[in-house]
């Protein structure tokens, strides 16, 4: 299907520049984001090579604990905000209309205009290295009263956060009113693609959470530029305050960057699988789960300020052990009796999985209430977050690039490249990260610049830069591989995997119109559905 | 193409869903900057907060008027009901009304927006002033930003309504406008609620 000779218009052809910046097709637009956010991908990979050769050794003196202050700042504001919460937006653009059947988007031109907040964001936020003072250099997080103590950097740093959080709200109503309203006849909400599910709920959360986060970013402000005294007990105000407000958008943010990924990996496991998601429902309301009880577990990241009622909040944190545990059962149970093949995507998706169930057993441990005081703010915090949005996150990126690599650009990446990138990958991730539990656990605190030899930490933390060099190394068979990819012609064809959904119901890439003609939906496997007749029913 | 938007033809508008999507993250807005407010009133030692010998001596006083905030809400209200009437018109294909209660909400939103203004100079104390300054600047500063940016709403749809643009069918973009003009409102009232009233 879908071969059919598409008539164009002779005489003008916007030129490809104007093309792509004009552009309102969420394919393109989806392209878009995928470009920037590697783009920033790489800038932060580079900030974390700084950081792990500033580590490497005892005494260090490479980069000197100023620039250090700004290099992980700006590798974790990039790692987050610039790549990881937009690539998933780069993947639904793409990827929500066709496995919805739809044609577009609902709001072609606000998904333009969410896009390209993006870049000036982006520069922004960079461009604090260049002004006096520098970039910004208090974390992520941007505790008060440390965010209130350092130069203008600081202040392009909390502009660019809040138009990126715009970005991503208006570019959530577009995604839900689209999941609504766009879908093809007999699309049903429960015969929606998991990956639009994870896409959903994400949206949800992102719209609910992210003006919170402008609210505190909009206070962070007022006190440092107009005397405002909310952060400040000095005048009454509270630095607790700005923990409850930012907590409350990045805690449910941390399942705005992992849940897209595990619609990427509920996708793929089946394919490669020969068999339907296991338990289709249990993740979906897994999923709608795991988005409630974010909104109620921001204050575990703060147990040790004394003033979070720690029974509370530590149940709650368990509680969402729950719903995640249904979700790898999910994953097994697909695998379970399945005829399995292992192309590179699969290979990312199971990586996915056992680094994923790493990180939600080291996060678990650490909700309970003791065990917190003690690790709180230790290395044991960056292994946890790492084993999640690397182990987790990065591989459904990667996961995902492979596997609709053939869709978006018509060519398949080579296999035996993808393969060396992803043993290369996870050998580097697991040397890089599985160290940093050990360092935690003997008391190396996260965000110091130099630790003394006695402190015997040299060791695991030469072994832990070791690793995160070799995930640089992983990434050239992949450069490589894409290279090869793009000086071949176009030669997938719709479906080279045997998929499921509607996406490879048209050619790749799609036309911008995407589909000629859709196949009829009747189960949340259409293209199974059309393949086999009717007798699997 | 077939499949196109084959959901949207019941019920609402995609555009009116979008709307709404985008009303509720407003609400969220809103709702950080009152929590902040509610946890810096619950910290407090006494509400207004205690002021330091230097700023007495600058003459600074934590207190509201009352009066003019209490017009201000009257106003305001009564430009809501103005603003549906507006709606309801057009819903019967009257443009006129129409005209009149958007020209009527837009007048007094206006006059709102003034007030407001005139109250700010009144006051003696600035956003630097303890919590209860920043607060207090912070939630009515960002509300009249609000009341600005509904009242630039209501101003487009007017013009396009002089236009013609609107009938009994088609007025998307003035329930829009009605329903935000409503929003600004119940903000304002639990706004003027909770630092006016609740002492």
């Amino acid at each position: 299907m879908a071969t059919v000779a598409v008539p164009q218009l002779s005489g003008y052809h916007r030129p490809a520049v104007l093309d792509w910046i004009t552009t309102v097709d969420h394919k393109k637009l989806g392209i878009l984001y995928l470009y920037f956010t590697l783009f920033f991908f790489a800038v932060g990979g580079i900030l974390a090579l700084l950081v792990r050769t500033q580590l490497a050794v005892a005494d260090n003196s490479f980069v000197g604990n100023d620039a250090y202050n700004q290099i992980f700042t700006m590798h974790a504001s990039a790692m987050l905000f610039l790549f990881i919460i937009p690539v998933w937006a780069g993947f639904g653009n793409y990827l929500v209309p066709l496995q919805i059947g739809a044609a577009d988007m609902a709001f072609p031109r606000i998904n333009a205009l969410s896009f390209w907040m993006l870049p000036p964001a982006g520069i922004l936020m960079f461009a604090g290295f260049i002004v006096d003072g520098g970039a910004a250099d208090g974390g992520w997080t941007a505790y008060s009263p440390l965010a209130q103590q350092t130069g203008v950097g600081m202040d392009m740093w909390i502009i660019a956060v809040i138009v990126l959080g715009m970005s991503s709200t208006i570019g959530a109503a577009n995604f839900l009113v689209t999941m609504f309203r766009m879908r093809a006849p007999g699309m049903t909400m429960f015969r929606m693609p998991i990956f639009c599910w994870t896409m959903l709920v994400t949206a949800l959360l992102q719209l609910l959470a992210t003006p919170v986060l402008a609210a505190a970013l909009v206070m962070l402000f007022i006190d440092r530029n107009y005397g405002g005294q909310f952060f400040d007990p000095n005048g009454g105000g509270n630095v607790v305050l700005w923990q409850n407000v930012f907590w409350f958008y990045s805690h449910p943010a941390v399942y705005i960057m992992i849940l897209p990924g595990m619609g990427i990996v509920s996708e793929i496991l089946p394919v490669f699988s020969r068999k339907p998601l296991f338990g289709y429902k249990a993740f979906v309301f897994a999923t709608i789960g795991i988005g409630g009880l974010g909104f109620s577990v921001w204050a575990h990241h703060m147990f040790t300020t004394g003033s979070v009622l720690l029974p509370f909040f530590g149940f709650m944190t368990f509680m969402i052990g729950v719903p995640t545990g249904v979700k790898i059962f999910n994953w097994l149970g697909t695998l379970w009796g399945g005829s399995i093949s292992f192309p590179t995507p699969m290979l990312f998706a199971i990586g996915f999985v056992s680094m994923f169930l790493i990180g939600g057993i080291n996060g678990t441990y650490s909700a309970a209430v003791p065990v917190d005081f003690a690790l709180h703010d230790t290395y044991f915090v960056v292994a946890h977050i790492h084993y999640v949005l690397f182990g987790g996150s990065v591989f459904a990126v990667f996961g995902g690039l492979y596997y609709w690599f053939p869709k978006i650009w018509g060519r398949k990446l080579n296999e035996r490249l993808g393969k060396l990138h992803f043993a290369l990958m996870f050998v580097g991730f697991n040397v890089a990260f599985f160290p940093m539990h050990m360092l935690g656990l003997d008391g190396m605190p996260r965000r110091i610049a130099v630790y003394a030899d006695s402190a015997g930490w040299e060791a695991l933390n030469m072994l832990s830069t070791g690793g995160a060099f070799l995930i640089a190394v992983s990434m050239i068979p992949f450069l490589i591989a894409v290279v090869m990819a793009f000086m071949r012609p176009k030669d997938q064809p719709d479906d080279p995997w045997e998929a499921n959904t509607l996406e490879w119901a048209t050619t790749s890439p799609p036309p911008h119109y995407n589909f000629d003609s859709l196949p009829p939906v009747r189960s949340e496997r259409p293209l199974f559905d059309a393949r086999h007749g009717d007798e699997a029913h | 193409m077939a499949a196109h938007g084959a959901a949207e033809r019941q019920g609402m508008t995609n555009s009116m869903l979008g709307f709404i999507l985008f009303l509720a993250s407003e609400v969220m807005f809103f709702g950080g900057l009152f929590a902040a407010y509610f946890i810096a009133r619950a910290d407090a030692p006494a509400w207004p907060p205690p002021l330091t010998p230097e700023q007495i001596a600058e003459g600074v006083k934590l207190e509201l008027e009352v009066v003019l905030p209490a017009i201000s809400t009257g106003i305001l209200v009564v430009s809501s009901i103005t603003m549906q009437y507006a709606v309801w018109q057009i819903q019967k294909g009257n443009q006129g009304g129409m005209l009149w209660g958007l020209f009527i909400s837009l007048a007094l939103g206006i006059v709102f927006l003034a007030a407001q203004l005139y109250d700010y100079t009144q006051l003696h104390f600035l956003a630097d002033d303890t919590i209860y300054g920043t607060t207090f600047y912070t939630l009515t500063g960002f509300h009249g930003a609000h009341v600005a940016g509904g009242a630039l709403f209501i101003a487009v749809v007017t013009v396009r309504g002089l236009g013609g643009q609107f009938t009994a069918e088609n007025h998307e973009a003035v329930e829009a406008a009605s329903m935000y003009w409503h929003f600004v409102d119940v903000v304002w009232i639990a706004l003027f609620t909770v630092l006016y009233i609740i002492k």
